[in-house]
């Protein structure tokens, strides 16, 4: 292959190593087989063991299986999981939509960085379940004060992730635009944003897991709602299975919401996979 | 018309040392024209200055005194009169190859179907129509300098800028591409400035060459090869082409001493 005429290999070769490997078929286990395995061990070793401890002091995935078929039939934990979503989806969508302009600016421009990137780390650390007292007097105890709660604990993972992202840019990619005259909005949209992409992606994945704990604390604190509900009032009345419900629903609807993200960055920004080799 | 010039060029750094601020000269009162139509080489051991002088050229970095003209006309910044070709392509990876390209002449505000056909034809003109459609990462170095060198001729610049635009090809890849460019210039007549750290690139594509050293013009050669050069592997036998190489080899070792870079 190396030794046909050189002028044309080198004209119009691809790169050796792309295409090559990808025929190649790949070794061991499919990752989703990995994955079921390691979830059944430890539903496995979890029913073991679980199922010789009191019924009170913790529970174990069969029981939490009849409980939920048995808060599922009786229409209580879809009506909580809609009550739950939609604060949850506005105050998220939200901290998106604010979010990554947010880090955008304080990434690129020093003034910007220096006046409000303070803001963004110590709003990060903010204690939030001591402040939400005080929303509850401003937003009052309803749809409001959730989302806010949820805003506010999804915003800066997001907003602190697009600010990395665009000061890990390279400069010679900026430069490209410079060279060309791009004015600073071009270059911010056209090279900063596509190029910021992965680490904005990386703070919205984050940022799903704050925003279902932000939405627990909310309906714990608020007026008491859905999943949050279920969970203090079967807490409440020792029944620790079905308190294990809403919680394991929230993990798989953070993986789901996860995956969904995965999706979305794959149709947004293919050249991230394809460049760093990953295929599935 | 397509004339760059660098008029008593300075330029300091300050560079931060553990506790003390030091200060570079990087450049010290650096002053040349590259002709309409020549290419001029500019080759140096690293940190001698000659990439800092070509980003003042291009505006990318202000100088600390002195002034750039193009067609005798100062210019601050950069513009559409010059066009880079920097030393890795430094394609935007989520664009196409014609995107890419597409992307230079939608900043000079050119838009539909005048964008499209010019973008193909500078493809065209590299090579690379059927590669039009491809990322960055699918194509071969030597491809990705094509593409590099297709955006910044398309904007129809008066002075192409290039940065050791093949310094980091393989040597094959290198030469092909060289003679390329010869090709190019033979077509476009565009004025070149091309930095090289390379000795051999610098006598086979240049007019001119200057030699810099510690952020000085330390000597400028003629190359007496004829134009076009046609067959760049025989101009590599003949004696003009030893005999310049041997020049500019001895101006870069000049008072014997080892150079040593300070600023990559």
């Amino acid at each position: 292959m190396a030794e046909i005429t050189e002028r044309d290999t080198v004209r119009d070769a691809a790169p050796a190593d792309a295409p090559i490997e990808d025929a190649a078929p790949r070794r061991g286990m499919p990752r989703w087989l990995i994955t079921t395995l390691s979830v059944g061990l430890l539903l496995g070793v979890w029913e073991y063991f679980g199922a010789n401890i009191n019924p009170v002091f913790g529970s174990y995935p069969s029981a939490i299986a009849e409980a939920f078929v048995e808060l599922a039939r009786s229409g209580k934990l879809g009506a909580a999981l809609i009550e739950s979503l939609q604060p949850f989806l506005v105050g998220y969508g939200l901290a998106i939509v604010a979010g990554v302009p947010l880090g955008l600016v304080i990434g690129r421009f020093r003034t910007m960085e220096a006046a409000l990137g303070i803001y963004v780390t110590a709003g990060y650390a903010m204690p939030l379940v001591a402040l939400v007292p005080l929303l509850v007097l401003w937003l009052g105890l309803g749809f409001a004060v959730k989302a806010a709660v949820v805003f506010l604990m999804s915003l800066f993972p997001i907003t602190i992730n697009t600010w990395l992202g665009v000061t890990a840019v390279p400069k010679t990619l900026i430069e490209v635009g410079k060279s060309f005259v791009a004015p600073d909005s071009v270059i911010l949209r056209r090279i900063v944003l596509p190029a910021t992409l992965p680490y904005i992606m990386a703070g919205i994945r984050l940022a799903v897991g704050r925003a279902v704990v932000a939405m627990v604390i909310a309906e714990f604190f608020t007026t008491i709602s859905g999943l949050g509900a279920i969970i203090i009032n079967s807490a409440n009345n020792f029944d620790t299975a079905t308190m294990f419900v809403p919680i394991v629903v929230l993990m798989v609807l953070a993986i789901g919401l996860n995956s969904l993200i995965g999706l979305i960055e794959r149709l947004v920004a293919p050249w991230q996979a394809e460049i760093a080799g990953r295929d599935d | 018309m397509g004339e760059v010039a660098l008029h008593d060029i300075s330029k300091r750094f300050t560079l931060r040392v553990g506790g003390d601020v030091q200060t570079v000269q990087a450049l010290s009162r650096v002053s040349f024209t590259v002709r309409d139509g020549e290419i001029v080489s500019l080759i140096g051991p690293s940190g001698c200055g000659k990439t800092t002088a070509l980003r003042i050229a291009m505006g990318l970095e202000t100088a600390s005194a002195g002034r750039v003209t193009v067609d005798g006309r100062e210019v601050k910044g950069c513009g559409h009169d010059r066009g880079m070709v920097f030393q890795h392509a430094e394609l935007l990876p989520w664009l196409t190859a014609m995107q890419n390209v597409m992307f230079g002449l939608e900043m000079k505000g050119m838009r539909g179907a005048e964008l499209r056909d010019t973008a193909t034809r500078y493809l065209d003109l590299v090579g690379l129509t059927e590669s039009a459609n491809r990322r960055p990462h699918q194509l071969s170095g030597g491809m990705k300098q094509r593409v590099g060198i297709a955006r910044a001729l398309a904007i129809d610049p008066k002075v192409l800028l290039m940065d050791e635009p093949f310094g980091a090809l393989d040597a094959q890849t290198r030469e092909t591409m060289q003679e390329e460019l010869m090709q190019l210039h033979a077509r476009t007549k565009k004025t070149i400035l091309f930095v090289t750290h390379d000795l051999d690139e610098a006598v086979l594509i240049a007019d001119r060459i200057m030699v810099m050293r510690e952020g000085r013009i330390q000597e400028i050669m003629d190359v007496p090869l004829p134009r076009p050069r046609g067959d760049l592997g025989a101009q590599r036998g003949t004696s003009a082409f030893a005999d310049t190489r041997y020049r500019v080899w001895q101006a870069l070792h000049a008072d014997g001493k080892a150079s040593t870079g300070m600023l990559h």
